[in-house]
């Protein structure tokens, strides 16, 4: 198992160096680069010259991709063109309000979903199961830009419960941002809630129909012991890749409702970024995204290995 | 009179149709479990074995619902029992030990968790005596070590030991009734022969009552007293197990014992025309009456009762009983095949044939070399003659399958090569086999659910092969397929069917005609019957056969099942772990088995005759791995020599009935030993 997990711990390094170099190619093969856009009209000439110096640009771009990848395995990501600062110094906060933001989503909607899908799944095609399926799959069915904007017209417009838009300045302190993120949160937990219920239900409603849950029924073994021992371990193993999977795609959600709400994240920043054409600041972006999705899969993988005793002994006897 | 302890009585179950319409799958079940008893419940898939088995235990699955009637056991109904109720009688009083052990264990709960849990519903016993009774009951059902298999995981376990832990799971509670759903079904011969020893062990050491539910008559056969015939959710015959083996007086009865192939027989089985009404199908009449060689104008009116002939002693629904009783003594009159016009051409040579499913390390691959000395299959020579039908028979793992399809191309053999028509090797690569060769060897799969398309028609399952290999269109595409259909006897009706609209039976003519439809020198047949109830298997072979005569087509048959084999095949290759240990004609092999394998294999075939008894002479050990060196089957051998055993590998020696067998002991005095046993 020790060289499974070694294994994958590469495969994700490939994976991050791969995503560098295709963002790196691509502002590469782009027209124009960071220091055509950054003097806009006047770069030609001396300025230019002065702009590669400065920036480095003027050496061939195999040495510039490996000074750079040298730096960012450093931890420094460089300077963000638009802003002239160090791209850590703009990045940090941000990192933390999404993080704010999408952990709140996930502490929030991991439970919810896993109570509404075991629930609808015990009780399947019964009233709770009917009126709890009708809602989560209506709410799969909306995009979070809608949803965050029937949320803003209805809370913050017309019932005035809360603000409509975030206006905090990027640095504020996490018990400044609660009250402000409750909107955001609702619009990112509603799809990824509904989408793991349904999953978790069709996962315990497999599981129930087993050979072995009716063998447990036969045993005499009561039912909600039989829920606890013989369904639930069973029934949302399978679950843990999928709500793994959720929480990348989440990243996504975050951009857009980022966007919508005025929230000053991750999300906000890969927009205005990409709009700037700041690419120093694009590029640690996306290599930062896909760190999060490469270690949230990774994760994800490990506990299933460590949870599942099949793939444990698999594992040990190979 | 003895005790009863279940009664079942006017019992019906059915399901509620999408129109609404109750559709009843046990009719009117009327039946009692004496104490210390074991009653056996056989019939065709779908007859309602096990639903009258769970129904004993008060349980009715999903969907269905009790119609009516009781099922009694200690004076209360349980169908009429709550769910906390009938907890302190499942498990405590009745216990179930299901079809397939390996998926009705809980796969994340170790085996002694699982058997605790048992113990802990239903006794009161605390923990120090309860891991004891564990150790107990795994040793009752002899598994080895028992403390190190409580702490295993299900899938840690083989077959065969997961079904022995299911039993003993099963007798924790110490129950007064067993009931068994098909308990040995998908286990090896072996294996299943060892398992019904144990239970019939566990029934005379507990006076447990059994109720045994399975489709083989051989298995119902070795345990039952009593038997119960189900035909299309209604009991056709009931009565002594031995009455009912050796005199069968209802008709259906009568046709399922003769469509069962037996070892001592050579040639086809007889089968049964038609198959089981569909629940609903049928209101008026006898439910048998389609299929019946007996019938008469007054079985389409009315239905026959169950009637009682106390001279017997057996309940039975027929009108015509009588006649069967009058021709008793009518000998088994088996459908001859004809063995003789094989000619000594030979189409297909295996020679030297190794097959490995070891990855290949970076570097060898570079330098294309492979490196496994350890083989799943190694060293198969073989020469197939044109037209005959060659049997590979073995336990599950011996590899069967895997030799069959790098014939077909779809595995690279690591050594050797295989010659086609004697004169070119067939290419190790799929691709780079040419047309004609691949049309010249077809494959039929043990499912045919998973090898027909679900989304085509059998027009279009047909007409694949057709325009692949002919390039045929139109009108005359049209005629060979129902050229091709009417090989197989079904109508052209059939054309615009979807797989999923046929019986099982019909599937697999369906896969046959489509391996027919490319005019195929070599057919491999992988298991081809094994998922058919019997009366559709002896139809199914009686088809391959007659095929076979018209085409002239050489089969390369797989099955484990012996008695199929001795039915169909010219010559048998016996194999173990991958290794050959005897071949030679059908016959000879089966009347003198030589190799101490054969032997082995040979004696726990269950015959449907409760005065043929299995013998067993090796444990039912399983193994993972081949050996390294010596004989393949020094790890089982009752005939076991020592060290050269193991270091050795044994001589071929040619016998003088024709078998070749690979062992260290003479044949000559093989062959003494095992005539005197
Ligand atoms: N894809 C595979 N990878 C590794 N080992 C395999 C693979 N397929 C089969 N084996 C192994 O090869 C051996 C022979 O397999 P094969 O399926 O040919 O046996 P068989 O005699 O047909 O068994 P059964 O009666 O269960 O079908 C077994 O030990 C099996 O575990
Ligand atoms: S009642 Fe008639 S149709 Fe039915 S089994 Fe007897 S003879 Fe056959
Ligand atoms: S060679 Fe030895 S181990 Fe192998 S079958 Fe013969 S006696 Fe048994
Ligand atoms: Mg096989």
């Amino acid at each position: 198992m020790f060289f499974l997990i070694i294994k994958r711990i590469l495969l994700g390094f490939i994976t991050l160096i791969i995503v560098s170099l295709i963002t790196f190619v691509g502002t590469e093969v782009l027209p124009g680069d960071a220091c055509t856009t950054y003097l806009e009209r006047e770069a030609y000439g001396a300025a230019l010259e002065a702009c590669y110096e400065r920036l480095g640009l003027n050496v061939p771009a195999h040495e510039r991709y490996l000074s750079w990848a040298y730096n960012v395995i450093q931890g420094d990501f460089g300077y963000s063109l638009s802003g002239q600062m160090p791209i850590n110094e703009v990045l940090g906060p941000r990192v933390k309000n999404s993080m704010v933001l999408a952990s709140a989503a996930i502490i929030i909607g991991i439970p919810i979903a896993l109570i509404l899908g075991i629930v609808t799944a015990l009780w399947r095609d019964k009233l709770p199961d009917i009126t709890i399926s009708t809602v989560t799959i209506f709410a799969m069915t909306i995009p979070e830009f809608i949803s965050a904007t029937l949320l803003i017209l209805i809370v913050a417009i017309w019932l005035e419960w809360l603000p409509g838009i975030v206006i905090v300045p990027t640095d504020v302190t996490i018990t400044e941002l609660l009250p402000n993120i409750i909107l955001p949160v609702i619009a990112i937990a509603m799809i990824m809630t509904a989408h793991m219920a349904r999953m978790v239900r069709s996962s315990v409603i497999q599981v129930m129909s087993s050979d072995y849950v009716q063998m447990a029924i036969l045993k005499g073994v009561p039912y909600w012991k039989m829920v606890f021992k013989h369904v639930l371990p069973n029934a949302l193993l399978p679950a843990i890749n999928v709500v793994a999977l959720t929480i990348a795609w989440l990243l996504g959600g975050v951009v857009v409702t980022e966007v919508v709400f005025n929230y000053p994240g991750l999300g906000r920043l890969v927009i205005e970024s990409i709009s700037n054409r700041d690419l120093p600041t694009v590029q640690a972006l996306a290599i930062i995204l896909a760190s999060i999705y490469v270690s949230i899969n990774l994760i994800a993988d490990l506990l299933t290995l460590m949870l599942n005793p099949r793939l444990k002994t698999l594992q040990i006897r190979k | 009179m003895e005790k009863i302890i279940q009664k079942v009585k006017n019992l019906s179950v059915g399901f509620k149709s999408q129109k609404g319409k109750e559709i009843s799958i046990l009719k009117n079940i009327t039946t009692n479990i004496k104490k210390g008893e074991t009653v056996g419940i056989v019939g065709e898939s779908g007859s309602g074995k096990s639903t009258l088995a769970l129904a004993m235990m008060g349980y009715v699955k999903q969907g269905l619902f009790t119609m009516g009637g009781e099922c009694i056991f200690n004076s209360s109904n349980l169908l009429a029992m709550g769910n906390r109720e009938l907890e302190k009688v499942r498990g405590r009083k009745i216990a179930m030990i299901p079809q397939n052990a390996g998926q009705s264990l809980t796969p994340n709960l170790k085996i002694g968790y699982q058997i605790d849990e048992a113990l802990k519903l239903h006794t009161n016993l605390n923990k120090n005596e309860r891991d004891k009774k564990i150790s107990e009951l795994l040793n009752k059902v002899r598994l080895p070590s028992p403390e190190t298999i409580a702490l295993r995981y299900p899938h840690e376990l083989s077959g065969g030991q997961q079904q022995r832990v299911a039993v003993g799971m099963a007798l924790a509670g110490n129950p007064d009734l067993l009931l068994l759903d098909e308990p040995t079904t998908g286990l090896d011969v072996t294996t299943q022969a060892h398992v019904l020893e144990l239970l019939n062990f566990i029934a005379k050491d507990t006076g447990t009552s059994m109720v045994y539910v399975s489709h083989d008559l051989g298995a119902i056969a070795q345990v039952s007293d009593r038997i119960i015939v189900m035909y299309s959710g209604e009991i056709v015959l009931e009565g002594p197990a031995r009455d009912i083996l050796k005199q069968p007086i209802h008709p259906y009865t009568y046709g399922l014992l003769k469509s069962i192939p037996k070892l001592s027989l050579a040639g086809l089985p007889d089968s049964m025309p038609g198959s089981q009404p569909q629940p609903g199908a049928k209101t008026k009449g006898c439910s048998f009456y389609d299929r019946c060689n007996l019938a008469e104008d007054k079985c389409k009116k009315n239905s026959p009762n169950l009637e009682y002939v106390s001279e017997l002693k057996t309940s039975v629904r027929c009108f015509n009983y009588k006649k069967l009783i009058e021709q008793k003594s009518e000998k088994q009159s088996n459908i001859k095949r004809n063995e003789k016009n094989i000619k000594i051409n030979e189409i297909l040579n295996l020679t030297d044939v190794s097959i490995s499913y070891a990855k290949q390390k970076l570097l060898d691959q570079i330098f294309n070399k492979i490196t496994d000395s350890n083989p799943t299959v190694k060293d198969i020579n073989i020469d197939i003659n044109k037209g005959e039908t060659i049997a590979l028979v073995g336990e599950s793992g011996s590899g069967k399958s895997t030799i069959l399809k790098s014939i077909a191309g779809l595995l690279r053999t690591k050594e050797g090569n295989i010659k086609f028509d004697q004169d070119r090797i067939l290419s190790n690569d799929l691709k780079k086999r040419s047309s004609g060769d691949l049309r010249a060897i077809q494959l039929i799969f043990q499912n045919p659910d998973e090898s027909l398309n679900p989304n085509h028609t059998v027009e279009e399952i047909l007409a694949q092969p057709l325009k692949l290999y002919f390039g045929l269109s139109g009108e005359e595409l049209k005629n060979n397929i129902i050229g091709l259909l009417e090989k197989v006897r079904l109508g052209k009706f059939y054309l615009a069917r979807y797989p999923r609209q046929l019986s099982g039976g019909e599937k697999q003519r369906v896969a046959v005609a489509r391996a027919f439809a490319a005019k195929p020198d070599v057919i491999l047949c992988d298991e081809v019957t094994s998922a058919l109830d019997v009366s559709v298997q002896a139809a199914v072979l009686n088809l391959l056969q007659q095929l076979k005569e018209d085409f002239g087509t050489t089969y390369i048959f797989v099955s484990h099942d012996l008695a199929v084999v001795r039915a169909i095949s010219d010559r048998v290759a016996v194999l173990y772990q991958g290794r050959l240990c005897e071949i030679g004609p059908s016959k000879n092999v089966y009347k003198f088995p030589s190799h101490p394998y054969t032997e082995v294999l040979l004696g726990a075939v269950l015959e449907p005759d409760p005065d043929i008894k299995p013998k067993l002479v090796a444990e039912d050990i399983v193994e993972d791995k081949p050996p390294e060196k010596g004989c393949c089957f020094q790890g089982r051998c009752p005939r076991f020599l020592g060290d050269k055993c193991k270091n050795e590998t044994p001589p071929w020696q040619i016998g003088d009935n024709g078998n070749a067998i690979r062992c260290h002991i003479n044949i000559k005095d093989l062959e003494k030993k095992q005539n005197g046993n």
